[in-house]
């Protein structure tokens, strides 16, 4: 119950980490899809990260953030030995798993974490599981051993080319669709721009597209409707409905918007957690 | 009748409460209501008449032996006041401060009829809070030692807020183990994340109450979900004897109209948590950040309205508006609650019903459309419809929207427990006599079983359960 950091690993320096943690309540009940919240100090936010790793056996959930704001900047300064202050979960719907088929499982920036655990989870549920990673560049290109571990496919695109293809992860699918039929479904997680573009890709293929929702929340557990997404003309939750919606059906505009409600807040918050550390080593 | 004039004549006004001045207080989150001192205290225990069969016993969820501790507070004997209300109420001093005395007790009492009725809530509250630097276990069970704890009288509650407070005071006082899981970092459940500071102190009351429990053996175990992180079998399995289902309401309602996502649109539950839970009134001292709001309406007339736009004037807001479809006299918030809310210079937008939130053209809330309404005639229950007057509506700015309008069952622990009966409003079914649900030694009360409802009501329920548990242990008859 302490939440220990086992290990942390700095996968880009200064911007994403990954950490394993001790959590075996969490990692006995965990699947994949599920994510946890987490607070880091005791005037901290509660945010949620989602699950990019379980290891029931061990008692360890492994998760990796990008640091954005003021709470994965805490969360950057915990090292191996420190224990994270509050870590609930595993919350949200896990994945719907589907057996007999090729998944493609898109994941773009940090999102590729996240898809890691959703990935395996089809594996494990005996499809044959495509993956398609994309970055900015080679050195941003995250989890690419993990994901070759069990899946006979990775596919990789690079915005500027340094590493795989030229371009962007729905060049790498339309191309795969337009060849492969045994497709039933795709799952895409990442920034919201390419969830949509993903979901815009499948469509004319009538593929099933799953993305999964990184939606401001507050408590997760269903409490606030901080979360609420418009999918299919209807609001749900992510936190208790998702965090994982039909892809056609999802209204991307407006969850773009309900992420940047509180941007002026999070960089206030961030400069003055900034100005506040210089004045201490000062 | 020459009798009854007489006494009439006797009954003195009633005290008033000291209050923080309202202009000062629409400033600050301190507590509003000050407090009775002992001399005011006992003037008004001094008008009570100690009816032979009061009444206000029966409008208590509880049943406290409210004219046994008045008469003891008349006489000045606040220890054995305490005792009295202690005897069936295990958090007196929240109760003294958000019950709705004026329908149950106070309602009750013979002199509303026709004078002021006592005012039995801050006398409740005078007493409690003397009393609550006291040793922990005289404070739950009114004995100068701790009873002793048998390990084997396991007990769960799942949720930390009143309902279960209440049986983990009850069963602790009575030897048994009891170990509280809530999902969230902190105890207290809506009174910690629901109730605002100004109406109920966090660290004064709430934290000394839960440490009251922690003194009595109470574990408390935070960030664990009932339904995720653990299931009731789960806990079967660890040894507990007896479950304790206290989830409270959960999930908020909506008004379901368009423009509901917009930016600046939230529910009650998400202002209310950010601000209490998340103290993002000291924003960016506390990380988690509020939008204040410059023109603020809240949608709905009860105790969680009040306290949204309470709030928000709090924390600055111009103008605060509470919108609410029929006139004030039938709000169902408290009516004192009505009163500061008004006194604060909080508007009451009545008669009106919104439509329509729009934007500005970049997803941020600007204005709000609204729906003239008038008192119709009474539907089969008697109490009057609001209808809508045909074309009369019109635009109000705001840029803050708080909607207020009630709760859904929270399908978490609900959806992960099968077993568990739900009656036909999906909230949990239970046996009125024992609160037991249809599985064995499992128990629900408070919000979960009732919906949306008070305080006290699920502490009354809570009790229900402790005792049926405690016959079950063999502990009382």
């Amino acid at each position: 119950m302490a939440n220990k950091i086992l290990k942390k690993e700095r996968l880009i320096p200064g911007q994403t980490s990954k950490l394993v943690i001790d959590a075996p309540h969490i990692a006995a009940k965990a699947k994949p899809g599920n994510f946890v919240i987490l607070r880091v100090t005791e005037k901290g936010e509660r945010i949620p990260l989602t699950i990019a790793d379980t290891d029931p056996e061990n008692g360890t959930i492994t998760i990796v953030y990008l640091v954005l704001g003021k709470s994965t900047a805490l969360l950057e300064e915990l090292n191996e030995g420190d224990d994270i202050l509050d870590l609930c979960g595993p919350l949200g719907k896990p994945t719907e798993l589907h057996t007999g088929g090729t998944v493609i499982c898109v994941g773009g920036g940090t999102g590729i974490a996240a898809m890691h655990h959703i990935a395996k989870g089809h594996h494990n549920a005996g499809n044959h599981v495509v993956a398609i990673i994309g970055a900015r560049n080679k050195d941003l290109l995250l989890f690419e051993k993990e994901l070759k571990e069990f899946c006979p496919e990775v596919l990789i695109s690079t915005d500027d080319g340094s590493y795989g293809h030229h371009g962007l992860v729905t060049d790498l699918l339309k191309d795969r669709l337009e060849k492969d039929d045994s497709v039933i479904e795709v799952v895409a997680v990442g920034p919201v721009p390419m969830m949509a573009a993903v979901s815009k890709t499948t469509e004319p293929f009538d593929v099933p597209t799953t993305v999964s929702l990184n939606s401001i929340m507050v408590d997760g557990v269903g409490m606030c409707g901080a979360c609420r997404v418009t999918v299919g003309g209807e609001t749900k939750f992510a936190c208790v409905d998702g965090p994982e919606f039909d892809g056609h059906k999802v209204d991307f505009g407006e969850l773009r918007q309900r992420l940047a409600a509180f941007s002026c807040h999070e960089k206030e918050s961030f400069d003055h957690h900034c100005r506040c550390k210089c004045n201490d080593k000062q | 009748m020459t009798n009854n004039k007489k006494a009439k004549k006797q009954i003195a006004p009633r005290v008033p409460m000291p209050n923080q001045p309202a202009e000062e207080r629409a400033r600050n989150f301190e507590e509003v209501a000050l407090g009775y001192t002992k001399e005011m205290a006992m003037q008004e225990a001094a008008r009570c008449l100690n009816c032979k069969k009061p009444k206000c016993v029966q409008g208590c969820p509880v049943q406290v032996p409210i004219a046994d501790f008045i008469a003891e507070l008349a006489k000045g004997n606040v220890e054995e006041a305490y005792a009295v209300i202690k005897s069936t109420n295990s958090l007196p001093a929240v109760c003294g401060r958000v019950c709705p005395q004026e329908i149950q007790c106070e309602g009750a009492c013979i002199l509303s009829a026709k004078d002021q009725p006592i005012a039995i809530g801050r006398l409740e509250r005078y007493v409690a809070d003397e009393y609550m630097y006291m040793d922990a276990c005289d404070l739950i069970s009114a004995k100068p030692e701790c009873p002793y704890i048998d390990e084997e009288k396991k007990v769960a509650c799942i949720g930390s807020g009143p309902s279960s407070l209440t049986v983990a005071g009850y069963l602790a006082s009575r030897g048994c183990k009891v170990t509280v899981f809530e999902a969230l970092h902190e105890v207290g459940g809506v009174l910690v994340y629901g109730i605002p500071e100004f109406r109920l102190p966090k660290e004064s009351i709430v934290a000394k109450e839960v440490g009251a429990l922690k003194e009595l053996q109470v574990d408390f175990v935070t960030n664990y979900v009932g339904g995720k992180t653990f299931s009731i079998e789960d806990l079967f399995e660890q040894g507990y004897k007896a479950v304790f289902v206290g989830v409270g309401a959960g999930l908020p309602r909506f008004l379901n109209i368009p423009g509901e996502n917009l930016c600046g649109v939230f529910s009650a539950n998400e202002y209310l948590t950010r601000v209490n839970l998340g103290r993002a009134y000291d924003f960016p001292n506390y990380d988690t950040p509020i939008m204040k709001g410059r023109n603020v309406t809240v949608y709905g007339g009860g105790n969680v309205a009040m306290d949204a736009a309470r709030t928000a004037k709090r924390l600055g807001a111009e103008s605060v508006r509470i919108v609410y479809r029929r006139t004030a006299d039938a709000m169902p918030a408290r009516h004192e609650e009505i009163e500061h809310a008004v006194e604060e210079g909080i508007i009451l937008e009545v008669l009106a019903n919104p439509i329509e939130f729009r934007d500005d053209g970049t997803g941020n809330l600007s204005s709000v459309l609204l729906q003239k309404m008038t008192m119709g005639e009474p539907d089969e229950s008697g109490r009057c419809r609001p209808v809508a007057l045909e074309g009369e509506t019109y635009e109000l700015e705001t840029d803050l929207a708080i909607i207020a309008v009630g709760t859904r069952p929270n399908p978490v622990l609900l959806e992960n427990e099968p077993n568990l009966k739900l009656n036909k409003w999906g909230y949990v079914d239970v046996n009125e006599e024992t609160n037991e649900t249809s599985m064995p030694n499992v128990y629900a009360g408070g919000d979960i079983v009732t919906g949306a409802a008070t305080v006290i009501l699920a502490m009354g329920a809570g009790r229900k359960a402790a005792q049926e548990i405690a016959r079950r242990f063999g502990i009382e008859e």
